[in-house]
């Protein structure tokens, strides 16, 4: 007896996860290398890219969980902020006066210092989950009162301040989390381990088969002994922690504490999830479209100020493509999209409404 | 697996179970018991609360009062839950949706009980092998193109109902709950369902079935129990009434509630 072939809509687009973004970004890569050749044809540009793309990187892989489980949290810049205060004063002001002739550094301390900042940022994601869980208000609007609120304890604790923390060069953690390997920065390294456990953890893991679950629909979760409460505060904590650890990656880069720093990443970290094909309506989410989603949006804003145009056209650029990658992720997995999207551009075709079911090919008479 | 001591009486028990959403009693005083190797037939009307019962059995509702006892022992409510369900042996079919849509069928046969390594991590290899046997005994499906890596989205209603209890067939449960499994399927699948129904009996298991056509729990029920806005009303063993005396015991229910709300 034959084997029955694979049915349904498995083409080599779909089954190739992030296949179509890859290309995008090489696209994206291959315009800047003709428009800004003298820039995007040397290792420098990659060099900063690898550094700079990190931040929201982290921010966007768990981004791509939360949406995925169908919810969204907007706190992250804040809880950013949080955890490089945390950070920024144990070291500042406790670690570095102990060593001011550095002969006898306190490395552990320092260490301690990021794990309080990773646990800080996690215990403000498990309050978000709190929220959202216990409370019950919507993701979207309990995270948006937390961004608010925690970029308000920041100002207020820094006191506006900005501190710089030029010493932390000497310590280790420098090194490990955002030295150079050669022209490489490690940080680059760590961010491509990072989404490769998160890869796991979504695709191969119970607790990732529980958000797909709850994000597609979370009452047949339930109904099949999902702890629905449970994942998502579990959830929201891990997104906390990657908030935190993009805030300690950020502020060990520049050295520095600012208030204003993380704002941006807001849209930025959102925007290279669903460039990456991450849908919002939950239950299904692509890591490897959101790598190189933060890759194309690095690139784009790096690209646009070396292509010679005024930087005041980044976002617009970056606008530009996020419509493209939205669309072209519509036409390649939903033929039905495509449809839609061929009327309007003219080509006929059925609209999403009158078309008929996909057919089953494969099945014997 | 917590399946207690191989001497029971009834594989499942539940007293004065009350259910209130609000000041809405779904469930008011239901004392319900399925025994060892017995089928029991559950029917009622529209809203009478038999969905209700199944989710609170299944461990999906919490009871607003009442108790429940698995293989004669009480079951901790507070702690219940659908994998305390599981863990006891009880399988369900639920009436309403319990596969996700998005997601392959090799994810929604095991969800919630994934074969995993220490660290959680899901085996695929050997969950899509089990799948696939699931998937070749599963009702509606011999021959079928499709494969452990169909979306759900892709099937019919019909065939989502076949993977439910296919699902619920697997695990080899010692109570198997069927709330309305055929209202979707076809003449053919029906039959087969219903001898599923069959094989439960004969393989020593228990069975509570939910079921809006009379001929079909009839033929299989050892025992009829009926329930009306919350309440059991009326038990019939096998062979006390016809389908038609059932029926009729049904409408007059129905036109006795109507001259109660007039
Ligand atoms: N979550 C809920 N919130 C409020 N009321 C509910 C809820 N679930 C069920 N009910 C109510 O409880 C009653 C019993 O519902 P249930 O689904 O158990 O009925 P049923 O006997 O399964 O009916 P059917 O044969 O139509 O499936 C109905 O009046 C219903 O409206
Ligand atoms: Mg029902």
């Amino acid at each position: 007896m034959p084997k029955p072939e694979l049915k349904t809509h498995q083409t080599l687009w779909t089954r190739v996860e992030g296949l179509p973004i890859v290309l995008a970004f090489l696209v994206v890569i291959g315009a800047f290398m003709i428009t800004a050749p003298e820039s995007f044809l040397g290792y420098r540009m990659y060099t900063t890219l690898g550094s700079t793309v990190v931040p929201p990187l982290i921010l966007g892989l768990g981004l791509t969980l939360v949406i995925a489980a169908g919810e969204i949290d907007l706190s992250f810049p804040s809880v950013l902020k949080v955890s490089s205060l945390v950070f920024v004063m144990i070291t500042k002001f406790g670690v570095f006066p102990l060593d001011e002739d550095m002969a006898d550094k306190h490395d552990l301390l320092v260490w301690g210092a990021f794990v309080l900042a990773l646990l800080v940022g996690g215990l403000i994601g498990f309050l978000n989950g709190l929220l959202v869980v216990r409370i019950g208000i919507p993701s979207i609007i309990a995270t948006l009162a937390t961004l608010f609120v925690w970029e308000g304890a920041t100002v207020i604790s820094s006191g506006g301040l900005s501190h710089n923390i030029r010493d932390i060069k000497e310590y280790v953690i420098f090194d490990v989390l955002t030295g150079r390997i050669g022209p490489v920065p490690v940080q680059f390294f760590w961010a491509i381990a990072l989404a490769a456990l998160m890869w796991f953890i979504l695709n191969r893991h119970r607790f990732g088969e529980h958000l797909l679950f709850i994000g597609d629909n979370a009452n047949v979760a339930r109904v099949v002994g999902v702890r629905v409460d449970r994942e998502k505060i579990k959830l929201f904590t891990l997104m906390g922690v990657l908030g935190a650890l993009s805030g300690v990656m950020l502020t060990l880069e520049n050295k520095n504490f600012f208030t204003t720093q993380g704002t941006g990443f807001l849209l930025v970290a959102l925007a290279a999830v669903f460039i990456g094909g991450t849908s919002i309506t939950g239950g299904k989410g692509s890591i490897v479209g959101t790598v190189f989603g933060s890759f194309i949006v690095g690139t784009v804003e790096a690209g646009v100020v070396g292509s010679g145009i005024s930087g005041f056209w980044t976002r617009l650029v970056v606008g530009l493509v996020f419509i493209a990658a939205v669309t072209f992720h519509l036409t390649v997995e939903k033929p039905k999209g495509f449809a839609g999207v061929r009327r309007i551009a003219g080509m006929g075709g059925r609209g999403p409404e009158e078309g008929p079911e996909r057919p089953r090919d494969t099945r014997p008479p | 697996m917590d399946k207690g001591g191989q001497d029971y009486e009834n594989a499942l028990r539940a007293e004065g179970i009350e259910m209130w959403f609000g000041n809405v009693g779904a469930l008011t005083g239901v004392d319900l018991s399925v025994g060892r190797n017995e089928i029991v037939g559950l029917v009622g009307d529209n809203g009478a609360g038999k969905s209700t019962l199944i989710k609170i059995i299944t461990g999906v509702l919490r009871p607003t009062a009442g108790s429940l006892y698995v293989r004669d022992r009480e079951v901790d409510l507070r702690n219940y839950s659908v994998l305390r369900a599981h863990q006891h042996g009880i399988e369900t079919v639920h009436q309403e949706r319990s596969l996700c849509e998005k997601q392959p069928l090799w994810r929604n046969f095991f969800v919630g009980r994934q074969i995993t390594n220490r660290l959680g991590f899901i085996n695929v290899r050997k969950q899509k092998e089990l799948a696939q046997e699931i998937l070749l005994k599963s009702i509606g499906f011999r021959g079928a193109g499709i494969t452990v890596d169909t979306i759900v989205e892709d099937l019919s209603g019909g065939e989502r109902q076949g993977i439910a209890i296919g699902r619920a067939m697997h695990f080899n449960a010692d109570l198997i709950l069927l709330d309305e499994p055929t209202a979707a399927l076809g003449v053919k699948e029906v039959s087969k369902v219903l001898e599923f129904v069959d094989d439960i009996k004969t393989s020593g298991r228990a069975c509570l079935y939910i079921e809006h056509n009379l001929a079909h729990v009839h033929a299989v029920a050892d025992r009829i129990v009926i329930i009306d806005r919350g309440t059991i009303v009326n038990e019939v063993q096998r062979g006390e009434m016809t389908v038609a005396e059932l029926t009729s015991f049904l409408i007059e229910l129905q036109t006795e509630r109507q001259h109660a709300e007039a």
